[in-house]
């Protein structure tokens, strides 16, 4: 067992629990009664999408990961803000 | 991968540690979020998961880039920041929502007075 | 100065932010950062309709920070037991109201990010005729308690930070 070993091992628990946090907002997204859950289902999916890319950049040692969970962040404030601004109003720009 | 042969064991301990305790933060929060009745309720879930489940991913992902480059990799803390920033906006927009929609529904549902109206 | 620089932690924290986002110490990006940071918030001024927040007393904020650091994990911990182990009928899920003091829009924003980001308590509105907090806690035993913590804990600090001691805040803004 050498500490690149634990790491991994690590690494891949963490990806699996990430990966079933997604299942569970994907089901929650699914089966949402309101539009308001399904929006926090897939806020949710967007912060998880972004730990799922911050972790694969650790797996692979690669910083170009960075970028894209910054993004991935990005996108993900913007569009939920649209959406939940929709569902107040009905409109998104007033 | 020779940066990864070379990580010392206390950085590899701490750095797990961080991922699981993450990893395990990141399903609870969702898992209320799957697993509460009401929407009210829901709502709390995910912040366990942005705050400490985020926090403790971006920590281990952190010190494990500035162990193995040799060098002070904090660029990690741009993406903290502005999840600090952000997640407050989107909760506090999203549950506006959902109680105006509440409000607008028993408004239409009997044209009295709701039991949520502020 | 006060022309050219509005609000020198901003462009401070500009300047930082893209030298992060480079990962470079070279003078070129410095040269680039500070032109960010007095530019950007040159052209963005007029969108601010409040002006710059000005910060009396940075040590109460670091204080005020580090106390609801220490209270997030500690509500994290708390509401994961409550997802873990309780029913999702006996959570006792109620609105509450608050009545706030602070009227400065800067102190008022940080206040909801703080209470927004404490998992367990969500940020509703301000009730415009009161002035008070409408907010959502996720298991509440005790109403008094909660109205006092976020008036103690966070609210004074939070009006030490803003306004000053025995100052108020519209004066000075630019």
């Amino acid at each position: 067992m050498t500490p690149a070993m634990l790491l991994s091992a690590a690494v891949f628990f963490a990806l699996a629990c990430v990966v079933l946090a997604m299942l569970l907002c994907t089901l929650r997204l699914m089966i949402g009664p309101a539009a308001q859950d399904r929006v926090l289902a897939l806020d949710t999916l967007w912060m998880c999408v972004m730990l799922l890319a911050l972790l694969l950049g650790i797996r692979h040692g690669s910083q170009i990961y960075f970028e894209a969970a910054l993004i991935i962040a990005l996108l993900g404030f913007v569009s939920t803000i649209a959406l939940a601004k929709f569902l107040m109003r009905g409109e998104v720009i007033e | 991968m020779s940066a990864l042969e070379s990580l010392p064991w206390w950085a590899a301990i701490v750095t797990a540690f961080l991922l699981v305790l993450g990893g395990l933060i990141t399903v609870l929060g969702t898992l209320g979020l799957a697993r509460l009745q009401s929407f009210y309720q829901r709502i709390h879930g995910p912040a366990i998961t942005i705050t400490l489940g985020a926090g403790c991913i971006l920590l281990a992902s952190m010190l494990y880039f500035t162990v193995t480059q040799a060098r002070l990799v904090i660029h990690e803390l741009l993406i903290s920041v502005f999840v600090l920033m952000t997640a407050p906006v989107v909760a506090m927009l999203i549950m506006r929502a959902g109680v105006y929609r509440d409000m607008r529904a028993s408004r239409d549902e009997h044209d009295g007075d709701d039991v949520n109206s502020p | 100065m006060r022309r050219w620089l509005p609000s020198p932690l901003l462009s401070a924290s500009l300047l930082v932010m893209w030298l992060l986002l480079n990962q470079s110490m070279a003078p070129g990006h410095w040269l680039l950062g500070a032109v960010l940071g007095i530019v950007a918030p040159l052209l963005a001024r007029p969108l601010q309709p409040h002006g710059h927040a000005r910060i009396h007393r940075p040590l109460a904020l670091f204080r005020l920070l580090w106390f609801s650091a220490i209270e997030i994990v500690r509500s994290c911990f708390n509401v994961s037991q409550i997802i873990l182990l309780r029913r999702s009928a006996d959570v006792n899920s109620q609105f509450i109201r608050v009545p706030l003091d602070l009227r400065s829009p800067h102190g008022l924003a940080l206040l909801s990010c703080l209470i927004n980001s404490t998992p367990g308590t969500v940020w509703v509105e301000i009730i415009p005729d009161s002035h008070e907090l409408l907010l959502h806690v996720f298991d509440l035993h005790d109403e008094a308690w909660w109205v006092d913590t976020i008036k103690t804990r966070y609210e004074q600090p939070i009006i030490e930070v803003f306004e000053g001691p025995g100052t108020d805040a519209t004066g000075e803004r630019t």
